[in-house]
């Protein structure tokens, strides 16, 4: 065996990777959208198997109570306030020094996704809301670019794999996003790291797939696990692509990419948080703004956020203008106090 | 009626449409996709199809956390 492949020969000796299917891992490039908790598992398995480009996309920022599920992360980042792609990153490339490793602080929305996916392999979904994975599917179908989808919550989770024109995408399947407070969030049910691990390990399987064009071993079915209660479903849905006059992959409308659908405002999952981000994304300079704020409230900053604490909220900005605020439910309060604050 | 939900027997309403059997389970149809012998039931055609003896459904329920 080559002897840069034999940190790989574990999964060398599988028959279904082998030395080409790990040739062409090392020569893809694959995009991990959100690293929390499904995310996290992905690009870890992702950089172990030598997937040989991986990029890193996540909005967000280390917190303590992540670390019960979140494996790339430990309380040295949340004393450091890292966000979650940088730290991401930093634990990624000590795994595995031999891949390309790149990390993105951003929020994806209508105006980045389609640069932030060129040129990719695969798409793996670590999001934990409908409106973005809405918008992977828009993005991915129109661009062609294999994706998975996964999601879990409490103990339950479901995944699915998605070739554009081939198998049903999204909206085949569920036309219509799921209304906000529709279904359990983190919030309100919470979740176990045994799911999130289930699910992430199914996602990773059929992306491992795709990668090494295992067509024929390529899952056709919606997988749905309730590990608390040993259920294991499979869902065979080869056949509902004919059958359904799909939004998008069928009538070609890519409305959440076209940005007729979706906000600028999200309240964020398992947290009491809303995030603000701009339509066109402003330049943020933390020093100015850290002394302005000084006599209001708790203020810090570094190269990536800056956190500023004031009558029992807290708000982290981020240098394009984007803000994550916390202790607030209601977006319009929490535009408020942006506006208030930071300014508009 | 019988009918097979996500693999299991159950007793059901003679001559129910999809609508009413998610009504008769508690289901929240805004966040399940339903699929009626191997076909997905566009939401739009919930009220009117109805099912028979022995079909076989599948309930996916979506989440949206991870």
């Amino acid at each position: 065996m080559d002897k840069n492949l034999e940190r790989y020969s574990r999964q060398i000796f599988f028959p279904g990777i082998g030395e080409e299917g790990q040739r062409k891992l090392l020569n893809s490039y694959a995009v991990v959208i959100g690293c929390g908790a499904l995310g996290t598992v992905i690009a870890s398995s992702l950089a172990r198997a030598g997937v040989g480009r991986l990029k890193i996309v996540d909005r967000d920022f280390v917190e303590e109570n992540n670390l019960q599920r979140q494996i790339l992360f430990d309380e040295e980042d949340v004393r450091e306030n890292l966000p979650k792609a940088v730290a991401a990153q930093r634990k990624l490339e000590k795994i595995n020094s031999h891949i390309q490793i790149e990390s993105l602080v951003t929020d994806v929305n209508p105006t980045n996704i389609e640069s932030i996916l060129e040129g990719a392999d695969l798409v793996m979904d670590g999001t934990d809301n409908f409106e973005t994975r809405y918008l992977i599917n828009d993005a991915c179908v129109k661009h062609k670019i294999p994706w998975i989808y996964g999601a879990c919550v409490s103990s339950y989770g479901l995944s699915m794999a998605i070739i554009p024109y081939e198998t049903p995408c999204l909206r085949c399947v569920l036309e219509t996003a799921p209304p906000a407070g529709a279904t359990p969030t983190c919030d309100t049910a919470g979740v176990i790291a045994p799911i999130v691990n289930i699910i992430a390990s199914i996602q990773v399987t059929e992306g491992l797939k795709i990668l090494t064009q295992n067509w024929k071993a390529l899952r056709k079915e919606i997988v749905m696990v309730d590990i608390w209660e040993g259920s294991f479903t499979k869902v065979d849905i080869s056949q509902s692509r004919e059958a359904v006059n799909c939004p998008t992959c069928k009538q070609g409308n890519f409305q959440f990419l076209e940005g007729k659908e979706g906000s600028y405002m999200t309240v964020l999952c398992g947290r009491d948080a809303v995030q603000i981000t701009h339509k066109t994304p402003v330049q943020i300079q933390f020093e100015s703004l850290a002394q302005k704020l000084q006599s209001l409230g708790e203020v810090s900053y570094n190269a990536y956020i800056l956190k500023f604490k004031v009558n029992g909220f807290e708000m982290t900005l981020f240098p394009d203008g984007r803000s994550i605020i916390k202790g607030v439910k209601d977006p319009v309060i929490a535009k408020g106090l942006y506006a208030k604050y930071i300014g508009i | 009626m019988k009918v097979i939900i996500n693999g299991e027997e159950r007793e059901v309403p003679s001559g129910i449409t999809i609508l009413q059997l998610l009504q008769y389970l508690q289901v929240d149809k805004r966040v399940v996709a339903v699929e009626h012998n191997l076909q997905i039931v566009p939401k739009s055609a919930y009220e009117h199809q109805t099912l028979k003896e022995g079909d076989k459904l599948e309930l996916v329920q979506f989440v949206g956390g991870g």
